[in-house]
């Protein structure tokens, strides 16, 4: 645990400009989403850090601050800690850069928030529909997504 | 600044026109039917001769929407869509959610309750296992096994329909407890089960492990080395086999893992065969858990909150995650303090997992290829959620 606040002192010493919200106890970070490239590197190659495993990325729409939260879960197989990572991007104009060159899993992380909620992941290699069909309209995972077969309660 | 969105239709016609001499490069589907995809995974494959050059999962067979019928049900209700994901480890992943539920709300379970839970999650590994053991050996063309491993998980069936009700979809933990309590016989059968299995998983050695075509098959075939691992997000056996011995079992231990004594199978190549040595490791270390808590199961409710009780998470998010047969399962919740989550995602093992054959498999043969596929062991429902 001890060695756990340690490393997020010096993420917080390190980055401070960038992070925006500091959650030691609950191990959630949330930093400015233009750094997120420099960032993850820094969370992966950092002796001390060493965030080898991305398991989870996921989105959320907060469709009333007109805002998508894009959720990174980081592990590390050496520490044995994890920790999250968020960022916000605007719900108008959701384009943020992909991380699939730091962790490979992220290609199709990321290829499944595109799918549900429509974020652009630029240099992306492989941009495309994971689970609904390539002529799919709209994005079923956003609060608003209107269907004419939706049941409404 | 490069967003470029492309089609299914698109990957296939921009690698067609690549001209080689000699053998002519196809296209082939392998499935979404086909008996060595367990389900309905379509593989496109991109092969010269029978070498397979590029592999292109094609998913959604089976989605249905989990994650957004999530957003309308209760906690309470939402356990039981998660045994529809991995229905062969779903008393697992109703764990998941129990525990990301009762941690955020900071409800304290007792120590019976914890007890059953870690019995059946290890029951629930060991028919995992079993099953997965013989469908391994009828992928690589062995038919005698797969009938072993049914009627081996057979008798855990029924030990599990005896006490919540179910063979298939089994809905057990709740959020603050464990659905029914156990029966007087639960120990008495188990305690038979565990004299039965032990022999019979020699006999599973004898039978598969020492038959060399096997061994012919899966030493050396599709290697995932440890960065790789890492890299493309694999856990559970997959990752152990390939040499990191990350279990969260012993890492972060939860239930009454802490209390038992028990040892992580860890490979050092990372191919076929590992994985199937991490697995076989694996059933035997299962009956040493259940075995030590078999004996002592403490005194106690089963339940320590009312059943018409409201769940409500704090405002924020919560994750929290649990080791299934597969791997890691983790429950990402994001709470806007009402009574159905916000948002909640499932960091599926299977899903991550799968990846990892688009590297292992280029360049190999097709019947590798399912051997590989074979030694990830996935279910598709948990890919496609």
């Amino acid at each position: 645990m001890n060695k756990m606040t340690a490393s997020i002192e010096k993420i917080y010493n390190k980055y401070q400009k960038f992070i925006v919200e500091n959650v030691i106890s609950k191990k959630e970070l949330r930093i400015n989403s233009e750094n997120l490239i420099d960032f993850m590197y820094f969370m992966r190659n950092d002796s001390d850090l060493k965030y080898d495993i991305l398991c989870d990325h996921t989105v959320v729409d907060w469709v009333n601050n007109n805002s998508f939260d894009l959720v990174y879960n980081l592990y590390s197989t050496e520490y044995k800690n994890y920790i999250i990572i968020s960022t916000t991007i605007p719900r108008n104009k959701p384009i943020i850069n992909t991380v699939s060159g730091i962790w490979r899993i992220a290609e199709w992380q990321e290829r499944e928030a595109y799918d549900f909620f429509g974020v652009l992941y630029t240099d992306h290699k492989d941009l495309r529909r994971l689970f609904l069909e390539d002529d799919w309209i709209g994005f079923p995972l956003r609060k608003d997504y209107k269907d004419n077969f939706m049941l409404e309660m | 600044m490069a967003i470029h969105l492309r089609t299914l239709n698109e990957v296939l016609h921009s690698s067609n026109k690549k001209k080689t001499w000699g053998t002519k490069e196809y296209f082939i589907n392998m499935g979404p039917q086909h008996p060595s995809t367990h389900g309905v995974l379509r593989f496109v494959l991109r092969l010269e001769g029978e070498v397979v050059k590029e592999i292109i999962p094609v998913l959604g067979y089976i989605h249905r929407g989990i994650e957004k019928i999530g957003e309308s049900v209760s906690y309470r209700n939402f356990v039981h869509l998660t045994d529809r994901c991995d229905y062969l480890s779903s008393i697992i992943n109703n764990w998941g959610v129990s525990k990301v539920v009762e941690n955020a709300m900071q409800i304290e379970t007792n120590e019976r309750i914890e007890t059953i839970r870690t019995i059946f999650a290890e029951i629930q590994r060991l028919q995992s296992h079993t099953l997965w053991w013989g469908v391994f050996a009828m992928d690589l063309g062995a038919f005698t096994p797969f009938l072993y491993g049914f009627r081996d998980r057979e008798f855990l069936t029924s030990i599990v329909e005896d006490t919540c009700g179910s063979r298939l979809t089994m809905n057990y933990i709740q959020p603050g407890g464990v659905m029914y309590d156990i029966k007087p016989d639960f120990s008495t059968k188990i305690k038979n089960y565990i004299r039965y299995l032990r022999p019979r998983i020699d006999e599973y050695e004898q039978l598969v492990s020492n038959n060399i075509i096997i061994q012919k098959r899966t030493e050396n075939v599709g290697i995932l080395s440890k960065d790789d691992a890492c890299s493309y997000g694999t856990t559970g056996p997959v990752l152990r086999a390939s040499g990191v011995p990350l279990d969260l079992r012993k890492d972060h231990p939860y239930g009454m893992y802490g209390k038992v004594d028990f040892s992580v199978a860890v490979g050092s190549v990372g191919d076929c065969w590992d994985r199937y040595w991490v697995r076989i490791e694996e059933m035997r270390q299962s009956l040493n858990i259940i075995e030590q808590l078999i004996d002592n199961i403490p005194p106690g409710k089963h339940m320590v909150m009312k059943h018409t009780a409201k769940i409500k998470l704090p405002i924020g998010y919560h994750y929290d995650q649990v080791e299934t047969a597969r791997g890691i399962l983790g429950v990402f919740v994001a709470s806007d303090g009402k009574d159905s989550p916000y948002r909640i995602h499932l960091r599926s093992p299977n899903f991550n997992n799968l990846w990892s054959i688009t590297k292992m498999a280029a360049g190999l043969k097709i019947s590798d290829l399912v051997a590989i596929f074979s030694t990830l062991d996935i279910v598709m429902p948990d890919v496609d959620r």
